[in-house]
């Protein structure tokens, strides 16, 4: 019988703890337990048998770390052997009557995923993939992931499980006492994650006892669609006169595990501290219970690595400004692959108060895939919003939702055969919600009664592929009112009958409606109002609109949804205030005081800045402003900084304010009349990952005019070399702050001046100086930032 | 005692002071406090402040210490445990929380991000302090003496010993640490390291800075 069968009548006990009884076996410190597998057998497999006697369905094998960072692929192999063969034994040794099973147990790599680490994603997944494919060999029943404490790396393991075995695979997670994961994942995202891509149970294990866990599993219960699963430690250890004793004991742990068993949980075990005798109490004191049928939820969630967003409760909004449609600056940046503008703009609309942020980065002179792939990784690396994946591009998109780390929004697949082959089975296997445009091969029906039965045909579609409804968010489409009266109501009519009639929710790119019309603002913002008042879940839309916003929180405020008006009091109170008198006298000032943007800049005033540069370029030409404003303002900056005058933040609080000027003065220049002086290659070596220093350096020397190529940080010395060659850069700095990276630095170097020659080399971090500079061949070294702007002036004046 | 204990902590005090001297700042202006309270305000709820620790007895002979889990040689380290017959071996850390915001503002405002990196490092030194103080205390009440601690990277202490420790105390679990191929520990703002415990008391060897052979630090304490 296959466990997911079974667990639809009967709750399903795992086993306890292992750790701590290999310790008392005499398991030394740093000793590796999966090794004991093939050492002690015996001992191995009597503590599975004692578990199987005390009532467990279900035994882990001893391999939570068994994986090919420990061990060469041959001991991995037989370690997993051999630990499968222990569990088997012991199965058949046991004289216990229930439904027995092996589960493959997999625990973290040990390693934390970049980019907050240096393991790449599919690294991780390769990793996970050897050990599942060999636990499959040795016939395992099923997989169990645990005591995972990222989310990251919980996608990497569970996929690997998904992409090679057909076995039912358990997730459990390890929660700390704040109720989220150590990389911060709440359960809800979670949940949202795990169940989008086809976990058979999810829940959590170890970190705490059962007592501090049942929030966390309470939020399980309430979203999870799914069996919900729990193995807590036995309390927390504590030393009583050179013991470790753990303080919740067998009696009171079952007793609290029944607890959760009546709210829901089907499936249940013990973690650290727990031992045979914690499972006989719980499957005797829970006999008599039989399990809580696990009930669909039909709550529609999109996450990130931190949270979740619900739809249906307040309406949910989708920043739409990262999308180079009808955008030139931002064509340029993707054309530059100027990435850092790409998170401003995300950082901003978050800023601006969007629960989700729509990423486009189509342009057809661009490798769509590359820069989809690149611009979703560093987003989720800057902000903690969901994304919205959006593109027509199937690799791209599957590129994107691969290493999206949580349960992403899909935009779109419609209702053409062709979209939902292409769309749907990367729905299934990635989990995510997606926006479903009602049109077909026919195009977009005129009625909203057309318009829905598309809807229900998609919804037919997609259930054919397992896709729950409420994993689809329905488009009904904005058509402009100028070319057809009707447009704006029928879209209006299709929102309500969706929700009503279907029950699904509704998502709308609301600006189309008012296209060939003037003060599009008006009717845009009006649209959104009514849109939402005929019961729309989600727009996609400007922030920086005010009137937008302004019917956002008006909207809020009047369904009861802002409790106290508080949300809109707040808002309406950061609105610009209108006042003729004062603006003027503004104005005035500024004219008398020929300086400011110099003083703006000295003093680290980021808008100021802007704003007066905006200003002087009423008058001034842009090259001028630089020469004469920006540059001396900087030079008096960095005087002071060499001088010990001015120290570190003040030196980059200006070099901010002189780069917003920049940013002012970049889009008023006619397209090809770039200031720049020359490309200089920058990054932080292999292996490091440390870059605040690094973007110290370039934040000054793109002050200073040079053209910047920002690769960031752990580069490899070959891609160093690429871009080098492809800019053909005259400089190149590389940093490094550590001893252990130095080494990389000097393959870099030698790697450099073998392939492209003509490029000079300036390094700089913490643990260098002139002396070991020099013993590793580099061409320069810079003891800071400014040191390294003026050794680049340098270079540049002898081209 | 074989097992690994956890330890959660409230959130120290702040030591603005500190945080400015990490930043490289020796006089105020109104524009970096400005700075630096606005990055005080966004940190609040980021740090979470997690200790795990373990017991060992040690031997030393010559320059040879046997850590129980582990032998090197380093005779910086058989000198600060020289008398002592046990050590307690800590890793801390303040959470991934702050990489992120770093990151986040390394994009966007450097100088935003180094207020930020400097609120860390004194976050997690503040960390190791409160743990430490607590432990002297504790060893006191027992008649023990505690040395000063002292973390692989320290004088001639290998950092290759970062991979035994990380994996000796289950780092990753208990407080979600790890370590990557460089030796680099994740979350950045994290410490691992030895205290000495003996019967007999020594001098005060001081500061950590006197094992340390970069004596052109900036950030130096003793001259």
């Amino acid at each position: 019988m296959k466990i997911t069968d079974y667990l639809k009548s009967n709750i399903v006990y795992l086993d306890g703890g292992m750790g701590t009884l290999l310790q008392e076996q005499g398991l030394r410190p740093g000793e590796l337990p999966e090794t004991w597998n093939l050492s002690h057998p015996d001992v191995i497999t009597k503590i599975h048998r004692e578990y199987f006697d005390a009532g467990s369905n279900v035994v882990s094998t001893n391999t939570f770390g068994a994986n090919l960072l420990k061990f060469s692929h041959m001991e991995l192999s037989s370690i997993i052997k051999a630990a499968v063969e222990n569990a088997r034994r012991a199965a058949d040794e046991s004289s216990g009557t229930q439904k027995k099973w092996v589960a493959l147990d997999i625990g973290p790599s040990g390693r934390m995923l970049a980019p907050y680490g240096d393991f790449d994603f599919e690294d991780a997944v390769s990793l996970f993939a050897e050990t599942v494919k060999i636990g499959v060999a040795c016939g395992v029943d099923l997989i169990l992931i645990e005591t995972m404490n990222d989310s990251y790396e919980t996608k990497a393991a569970l996929l690997a499980a998904k992409e090679n075995s057909d076995l039912p695979v358990f997730v459990s997670n390890a929660y700390s006492a704040d109720g989220k994961l150590m990389t911060g994942a709440s359960p809800a995202a979670m949940v949202a994650m795990l169940e989008g891509m086809g976990a058979d149970a999810i829940g959590v294990n170890c970190s705490l006892g059962p007592k501090a866990l049942l929030p966390i599993v309470d939020e399980y219960l309430a979203y999870a669609s799914i069996p919900v699963l729990v193995k807590p430690n036995a309390g927390l250890p504590k030393a009583v006169n050179g013991k470790t004793v753990y303080d919740v004991l067998p009696n009171e742990f079952s007793t609290d595990l029944s607890l959760m068993i009546m709210k829901g949980v089907t499936i249940c075990g013990g973690c650290c501290g727990t031992t045979p005798d914690y499972i006989r109490a719980l499957t005797e004191k829970t006999s008599v219970l039989a399990p809580k049928p696990v009930k669909e939820k039909n709550i529609t969630l999109v996450s990130s690595y931190t949270h979740a967003v619900t739809f249906g409760k307040k309406p949910v909004l989708i920043g739409e400004r990262i999308n180079p449609t009808g955008k030139k600056r931002f064509k340029e940046a993707l054309k530059n692959n100027e990435i850092d503008y790409i998170l401003k703009e995300g950082i901003s609309q978050q800023e601006k108060g969007v629960d989700i942020l729509d990423v486009n980065v189509g342009l057809p002179e661009i490798d769509e895939v590359l820069m989809l792939k690149t611009a979703v990784c560093e987003l989720q690396a800057v902000t903690d919003l969901p994304l919205q994946i959006d593109t027509s591009n199937i690799t791209a998109m599957e590129a994107a939702l691969r290493r999206y780390n949580g349960k992403p929004l899909i935009n779109s697949v419609n209702g053409k055969k062709d979209s939902m082959d292409a769309v749907f089975p990367l729905v299934k296997k990635y989990g995510g919600v997606v926006v479903a445009l009602t049109l077909d091969e026919t195009g977009i029906p005129k009625t909203a009664n057309e318009r829905v039965e598309i809807a229900e045909r998609i919804l037919v579609e997609a259930s054919k592929y397992g896709i729950a409804s409420k994993n689809i968010i329905f488009d009904p489409l904005a058509l402009t009112i100028s070319a057809d009266d009707t447009a704006g109501i029928e879209t209006l009519k299709a929102v309500r009958m969706i929700k009503t009639l279907l029950d699904c929710h509704t998502s709308l790119g609301v600006s189309n409606v008012s296209f060939g019309l003037p003060r599009r603002e008006v009717i845009n913002s009006t649209f959104f109002a009514l849109a939402l008042g005929y019961g729309l879940s989600a727009a996609i839309m400007n922030p920086y609109s005010d009137d937008m916003m302004k019917a956002y929180y008006a909207f809020l405020a009047l369904n009861g949804l802002d409790p106290n008006c508080s949300e809109y009091i707040e808002f309406a109170e950061s609105l610009p205030q209108v006042d003729m008198s004062k603006a003027a006298v503004t104005v005035k000032e500024k004219v008398d005081d020929a300086s400011e943007l110099q003083n703006a800049i000295i003093k680290g005033l980021k808008e100021v800045s802007a704003k007066v540069t905006e200003d002087l370029l009423k008058t001034d030409k842009p090259l001028d402003i630089i020469q004469n404003e920006i540059i001396p303002a900087l030079d008096a900056v960095g005087i002071g900084y060499e001088e010990k005058r001015v120290y570190l933040p003040q030196l980059l609080m200006s070099a901010e304010a002189a780069k917003s000027a920049f940013e002012v003065i970049k889009s008023h220049l006619p397209e090809a009349a770039s200031p720049d002086k020359c490309p200089f290659v920058i990054s932080t070596v292999k292996g490091d990952i440390h870059d605040i220093g690094k973007n110290i350096v370039k934040l000054l020397l793109e002050n200073y005019g040079f053209s910047v190529i920002d690769l960031g940080r752990d580069v490899p010395p070959e891609t160093v070399v690429c871009e080098v060659e492809k800019h053909h850069a005259p400089m190149a700095g590389l940093s490094a702050l550590m001893t252990t990276t130095v080494p990389a630095m000097e393959e870099t170097i030698k790697l450099l001046h073998e392939k492209t020659p003509w490029c000079k080399v300036i390094v700089g971090g913490a643990v260098l100086n002139q002396e070991y500079a020099n013993s590793i061949h580099a061409d320069f070294y810079a003891k800071d930032a400014m040191e390294t702007v003026r050794i680049a002036e340098d270079i540049y004046k002898n081209l | 005692m074989n097992t690994v204990f956890l330890k959660n902590y409230p959130a120290p005090p702040f030591d603005t002071k500190e945080i400015l001297r990490y930043a490289g700042v020796k006089e105020v202006t109104p524009e970096i406090n400005a700075l630096l309270f606005d990055c005080l305000q966004e940190v609040e709820g980021v740090f979470s402040y997690r200790v795990c620790y373990r017991e060992f007895p040690v031997s030393i002979v010559g320059d040879v210490v046997d850590l129980s889990f582990a032998k090197t040689k380093s005779c910086d380290l058989a000198k600060n445990l020289a008398g002592t017959d046990s050590f307690v071996l800590f890793a801390a850390t303040v959470g991934v929380g702050l990489d992120r915001l770093v990151f986040r503002y390394s994009k966007i405002s450097p100088a935003r991000s180094l207020l930020l990196s400097a609120i860390g490092a004194e976050r997690i030194e503040a960390l190791c302090n409160s743990f430490n103080q607590e432990l002297t205390a504790e060893k006191k009440a027992q008649g023990l003496f505690t040395r000063p601690r002292f973390s692989p990277g320290y004088g001639d202490l290998s950092l290759e010993l970062q991979k035994e420790i990380i994996s000796v105390l289950d780092c990753n679990r208990k407080i979600g640490l790890s370590l990557n191929d460089s030796l680099l520990m994740s979350p950045v703002k994290s410490v691992t390291a030895i205290i000495g415990t003996g019967t007999c008391d020594i001098k005060k060897t001081g500061q950590s800075c006197q094992v340390c052979r970069k004596t052109d630090c900036e950030f130096r304490r003793i001259k």
